[in-house]
C-alpha cells in the first residue's frame, strides 16, 4: 500500500526540530530512519502525520568516549554499531546485537534512536540498553535536557515514557568493566526476523543484569533470576525463577509455555559460556 | 495541514549519475519516485514493508530499502538503481554468472538481489556461502530455492579475488 498524504520537513539543526515539535499539534512525527515509520506509513497504520526529518542533524549523530562513559548519538544507524570501534571496545553487546536486526540493507538506514522510541517489545536494542543500564537522553523546548534511566524508560507495547515534544537525542552506557560479561542471545525461525524470544545480558560475570525481549509489552528485567545468581546461587536454579520472571502470551509464534522453555534454555547456554570462558 | 509542513517538496539528486529535479508529494516512497516519475522500472516494489527486498537500491554508497525511503529525503542524495549499474558494466561478471547459472526465473526479485550481492562482494573478499545466505537473507525469491544464486556470487566472489571457483557442494553437505 501507500501512505496518505503526509506533511513533511526536514529540520535543520535540534533546536528547529524542537521547535517543531513545541508547536505542533501532536500529529508530529519525528522520522530518524524510518524503517518502521515508513512500513507503518506504507501500511496507513499512522494516518497523515507531519513528518519532522531529523536525519540531517548533525548534532545527532556519532559515537563519542569521555572518561568510564560512551555517548551514542540517536542516528547512530545499526550498520555504524557494528563498525565502531569504541562500540566493539567499550559496550560489546551493540556490535553484537547490530547484526541481529533485520538486513543489510535495513541495518544502513535503521536507528539506535528510532529502535528505542518506537519500544518494540521483541527488537534487541531495547533489551540491551535496559541491561547495560543506561542512560536515555531526551531534549525538548520546554524543559531542555531530560535523563532517564532504561528501565524506567519503556512502559510497555510501543509505550515509553518520552512525551510528544521531546526528542530522544542519545544514549549514555558505562564503558565495560574488567570481570564484567555482554551477551546477547535469541531465537529466530529466519535470520533477521524478530525474535521469538531474546535475552541480553550485561554485568558482573557471576551475577549479570539479565534482560529478556519477545516475551512481554516490553524489555522484562528477570528480577528474581537475578537474585538467585546474585546469592551465589545456580544457573539451574536461575533458570527455574524465571517462572516467577515471565509471563508471556500465547501467540502465532509459540505457546507461552513454549516461550518460557526457550527463555531458560537461552539463559543457561549464555551463562554456561560466560562460566567456561572464565574457566578458560 | 499547517506550514511548514509541505506535502510537496522540490528535490535535486542524482541517478545513475545524471542530475533530477521533481517535485514530489511527501507520501512518494523512492521507488514509485524511480518507477513511476522517471520510468525506472527496474527496481521493484513488491511487499512495501521492508521485507521482501525487491527495491534494494543503493543510495549514497550503502544498499537500502527503497520502499522505506521516501524521495523528499533524498534531497542532494546519490541514487544507483540496476539500470545504472548495468550501464556502468560493474555487475556485468555478477549478471552474467546470474544467467549462466539459471540464478533466476520470474526475475522479479533479480534487480534487488544483484545490489545485495554487490554490495557483498564490494568487501572484495570471498565470503563462504553462510555469510552469503546471511547478506542476501533480506531479499526473498520464490522461484529458485536460492542454490543457484548463492552459486553465482560465491562463483563471482571466487573470480574477482583470483581463486579457484568451488564446486558446487551444497548437496552434499
Amino acid at each position: 500500500m501507500k501512505p496518505a498524504p503526509i506533511g513533511y520537513v526536514r529540520a535543520t539543526d535540534l533546536a528547529h526540530a524542537l521547535d517543531l515539535l513545541a508547536a505542533g499539534d501532536g500529529d508530529e512525527k519525528v522520522l530518524a530512519g524510518g524503517q518502521s515509520l515508513v512500513a507503518s506509513l506504507n501500511l496507513r497504520l499512522i494516518e497523515s502525520p507531519n513528518l519532522i526529518d531529523i536525519n540531517f542533524i548533525d548534532e545527532l549523530a556519532g559515537i563519542t568516549e569521555s572518561g568510564d562513559m560512551v555517548r551514542v548519538g540517536t542516528l547512530t544507524r545499526h550498520c555504524e554499531l557494528m563498525a565502531s570501534e569504541i562500540i566493539a571496545r567499550h559496550v560489546p553487546i551493540l556490535a553484537e546485537a547490530a547484526p541481529l536486526i533485520a538486513h543489510a540493507a535495513i541495518r544502513t538506514r535503521g536507528t539506535i534512536g528510532g529502535s528505542l522510541a518506537n519500544a518494540d517489545p521483541a527488537a534487541e536494542l531495547p533489551a540491551c540498553v535496559v541491561a547495560l543500564d543506561a542512560t536515555i537522553v531526551l531534549a525538548s523546548k520546554a524543559d531542555g535536557e531530560r535523563r532517564i534511566k532504561a528501565a524506567d524508560f519503556f512502559l510497555g507495547l510501543f509505550d515509553t515514557t518520552r512525551r510528544d515534544d521531546e526528542i530522544l537525542v542519545a544514549i549514555e552506557i558505562a564503558k565495560i568493566k574488567p570481570g564484567e560479561r555482554q551477551s546477547i542471545r535469541e531465537l529466530v525461525r529466519r535470520s533477521g526476523d524478530y525474535a521469538l524470544a531474546g535475552l541480553a545480558i550485561a554485568g558482573p560475570a557471576a551475577a549479570p543484569r539479565l534482560v529478556f525481549f519477545g516475551v512481554g509489552d516490553a524489555p522484562v528485567v528477570a528480577s528474581s533470576a537475578m537474585a538467585i545468581l546474585e546469592s551465589g546461587g545456580s544457573v539451574d536454579d536461575a533458570a527455574l525463577a524465571l517462572e516467577d520472571d515471565l509471563d508471556p502470551a500465547d501467540d502465532i509464534n509459540g505457546s507461552a509455555g513454549y516461550k518460557k522453555h526457550i527463555s531458560r534454555v537461552l539463559l543457561k547456554r549464555a551463562l554456561s559460556d560466560f562460566r567456561q570462558s572464565d574457566a578458560a | 495541514m499547517t506550514a511548514p509542513f509541505a506535502q510537496s517538496t522540490e528535490i535535486n539528486l542524482k541517478v545513475n549519475g545524471e542530475r533530477v529535479r521533481r517535485t514530489v508529494d511527501a507520501r512518494r516512497h523512492l521507488i514509485d519516485f524511480l518507477r513511476l516519475d522517471l520510468g525506472l522500472t527496474g527496481s521493484h516494489a513488491g511487499c512495501e514493508q521492508g521485507v521482501c527486498g525487491a527495491c534494494t537500491v543503493r543510495v549514497d554508497g550503502v544498499i537500502l530499502r527503497g520502499c522505506l525511503t521516501l524521495a523528499v529525503q533524498l534531497d542532494g542524495a546519490d541514487v544507483w538503481t540496476i539500470e545504472g549499474v548495468t550501464e556502468t558494466g560493474e555487475l556485468a561478471d555478477l549478471q552474467d554468472e546470474f544467467v549462466a547459472r539459471n540464478a533466476l526465473q520470474c526475475g522479479f526479485c533479480t534487480p534487488g538481489m544483484l545490489l545485495a550481492a554487490a554490495d557483498l562482494l564490494e568487501t572484495g573478499e570471498t565470503p563462504d556461502r553462510a555469510h552469503i545466505r546471511e547478506h542476501i537473507s533480506g531479499n526473498y525469491c520464490r522461484c529458485t530455492g536460492y542454490e543457484a544464486i548463492v552459486d553465482a556470487i560465491e562463483a563471482t566472489a571466487a573470480k574477482r579475488c583470483g581463486v579457484p571457483v568451488p564446486a558446487l557442494k551444497e548437496a552434499a553437505e
